[in-house]
C-alpha cells in the first residue's frame, strides 16, 4: 500500500512539474509532437494526415505482408517492414509529402506539414 | 493485319476468351492455334505422353514466410520440388516467376537454393518484388542476374521456342502497377528483331502482364508496349505469378496464364478487403498450392498448360 501511495505522490509531483513547465514555456518544448499511421489491409490509415512541422510520424505495419514507406520525391524511405515493424520520420519542413509502398505502389498516402505555431518554431 | 495470322493455320479472328479457374482440381489446357480447350483433368494429362519440349513453372515460394496462412513455406516448397522429381516426364528446365524469398534475406535465398536445387534441373529466374527489398537491391542480381541485362532481364532458346524473362518489379511509381521501363522495352524490341513470326514465344515475368485487378496492383502499366511488339508472332504464351492463383485469358495469339504459389493463398480479386495472405483450412491448403507443367509440341502449334496442386 505504501508503495502505491509513493507512486501516486511521485506522479503528482511529476504532473505538477509538467504543468508548471507547460505554463511557463511554449508547449512544444515539453514534448515533440508524434503521430502514427497504421498500415493495414494494404492501405495507409489515415491515408492523409496534417501535422505541424517538427512532428515525428511513425508507420506501423499490421499486415502479414511486408510493406515500405517511400517518399515519391525520395525525401524518406523505409526498409522492408515486416509484420509489426515500425518506421519513423520527423517532418521539419512545411509542405505536402506524397508517399507510397514501393512494393505495392497502388498504396499511397500524404503527409501535409504545416508551419508550427509561433511558440513551437524554436528548436 | 490479317497477314499476321497466316502462321496460325488460318484462324484469323478469335473470340476473346477469359477463363478464370481457381485451383482445386488440375485442368489440362491445350492450345491449338491460339484457342484453348480444356481437355481433361490431371490424371489424363499425366497419362498422355508429351513429345517435344516440356518445362515447369514454379512461383511465389516466399521462403521465410511463417505467418498463419502457411507457417512453413519452405516445407511446401520442398513438397513442390518432390512433386517435380516424381513427374513421369522429366522437364527440360524450370522457370521460377519470382518471389523466391519473402524478405530478400541472404538466408532465405540460401534456403531457397538448397531446396530448389534438389530438383536437379536448370532453373531460370525472374525476380518478384519480394526479391529486391534488401537495402542495396543486390542479392538477387548477384545470385541470379549474371549475364542478364538491367535489373535481370534476358532471353534464351530451347527446342525452337524463344523464352524471354522480363522484370516488372523495380522502379515502381507511386499509384502505379508493375513496370517494365524504357530500357527493357528497347531491349525487347532488339531481342525480337529479325525473328520469324512463326517462332513460338514464351514470356515470363512476376506481375501479370495483363490487367487482372488494378485496384490491387495486379497488372503492369506499360505491358501494352511489350505486347505490341509480340503481336506479329503466331504463338505467344505469357506466364506470370504474383497473384497466387490460377487465371487464364486468351487474346488473339496470346495466352496469359498465372501460376499457383508454393507458399500461401491470396484471395480472388475483390473477395477480401486486401490481397494479403489468406488463411484457408489446413486440409485445403495443399489443393491451392502447386506447380505448372507446360508442354510445347513441335509442329502442332500446341502448348499444353497443366496446373498441378500439391495435393488433391
Amino acid at each position: 500500500m505504501t508503495k502505491i501511495a509513493k507512486h501516486i505522490r511521485v506522479a503528482a509531483i511529476l504532473a505538477a512539474t509538467v504543468f508548471a513547465a507547460a505554463a511557463t514555456l511554449p508547449a512544444a518544448s515539453a514534448r515533440a509532437p508524434e503521430t502514427e499511421v497504421k498500415i493495414d489491409n494494404f492501405a495507409f490509415a489515415p491515408q492523409r494526415i496534417v501535422v505541424q512541422a517538427g512532428t515525428t510520424v511513425t508507420w506501423i505495419n499490421a499486415d502479414d505482408a511486408p510493406h515500405t514507406v517511400a517518399s515519391s520525391t525520395k525525401v524518406f524511405k523505409s526498409g522492408a517492414l515486416d509484420t509489426e515493424d515500425k518506421f519513423s520520420f520527423t517532418f521539419t519542413t512545411p509542405g505536402t509529402y506524397e508517399y507510397f509502398c514501393s512494393l505495392h505502389p497502388h498504396m499511397t498516402g500524404t503527409v501535409v506539414v504545416e508551419a508550427a505555431a509561433a511558440g513551437n518554431a524554436a528548436q | 493485319m490479317t497477314s499476321d495470322h497466316d502462321e496460325t493455320h488460318g484462324v484469323s479472328r478469335r473470340k476473346i476468351l477469359e477463363c478464370m479457374t481457381w485451383a482445386g482440381t488440375g485442368v489440362l489446357w491445350t492450345i491449338a492455334g491460339g484457342v484453348p480447350r480444356s481437355t481433361g483433368l490431371i490424371g489424363e494429362a499425366q497419362a498422355a505422353e508429351p513429345s517435344g519440349l516440356t518445362f515447369l513453372q514454379i512461383s511465389d515460394s516466399h521462403v521465410g514466410f511463417d505467418k498463419p496462412a502457411n507457417p512453413n513455406a519452405s516445407g511446401t516448397l520442398e513438397e513442390a520440388i518432390n512433386k517435380i522429381k516424381a513427374l513421369p516426364v522429366k522437364p527440360a528446365f524450370v522457370l521460377h516467376t519470382g518471389d523466391i524469398t519473402h524478405l530478400s534475406k541472404l538466408s532465405e535465398f540460401d534456403d531457397a537454393d538448397r531446396i530448389i536445387s534438389q530438383a536437379r534441373l536448370d532453373v531460370h529466374y525472374v525476380p518478384g518484388e519480394h526479391d529486391v527489398i534488401d537495402p542495396e537491391q543486390k542479392l538477387y542480381r548477384e545470385r541470379y542476374g549474371r549475364g542478364a541485362k538491367g535489373a535481370g532481364w534476358y532471353s534464351f532458346d530451347a527446342n525452337g521456342v524463344h523464352f524471354i524473362g522480363l522484370v516488372n518489379v523495380v522502379d515502381l511509381k507511386a499509384g502505379g502497377l508493375g513496370n517494365l521501363g524504357n530500357d527493357q522495352l528497347e531491349w525487347l524490341e532488339s531481342d525480337l528483331k529479325g525473328r520469324s513470326a512463326s517462332t513460338p514465344i514464351v514470356v515470363f515475368a512476376h506481375i501479370p502482364l495483363w490487367s487482372v485487378y488494378p485496384q490491387w496492383g495486379w497488372g503492369t502499366d506499360d505491358a501494352a508496349r511489350a505486347l505490341d511488339q509480340l503481336k506479329r508472332f503466331g504463338s505467344v504464351t505469357v506466364l506470370n505469378g504474383h497473384i497466387h492463383q490460377i487465371m487464364q485469358k486468351v487474346e488473339g495469339n496470346v495466352t496469359f496464364h498465372t501460376a499457383m504459389s508454393t507458399a500461401f493463398v491470396q484471395p480472388a480479386p475483390g473477395a477480401q478487403p486486401s490481397p494479403g495472405p489468406m488463411k484457408v483450412a489446413d486440409d485445403k491448403l495443399r489443393s491451392l498450392l502447386g506447380i505448372t507443367d507446360v508442354t510445347f509440341k513441335r509442329g502442332q502449334q500446341r502448348l499444353a498448360i497443366v496446373d498441378q496442386p500439391l495435393q488433391g
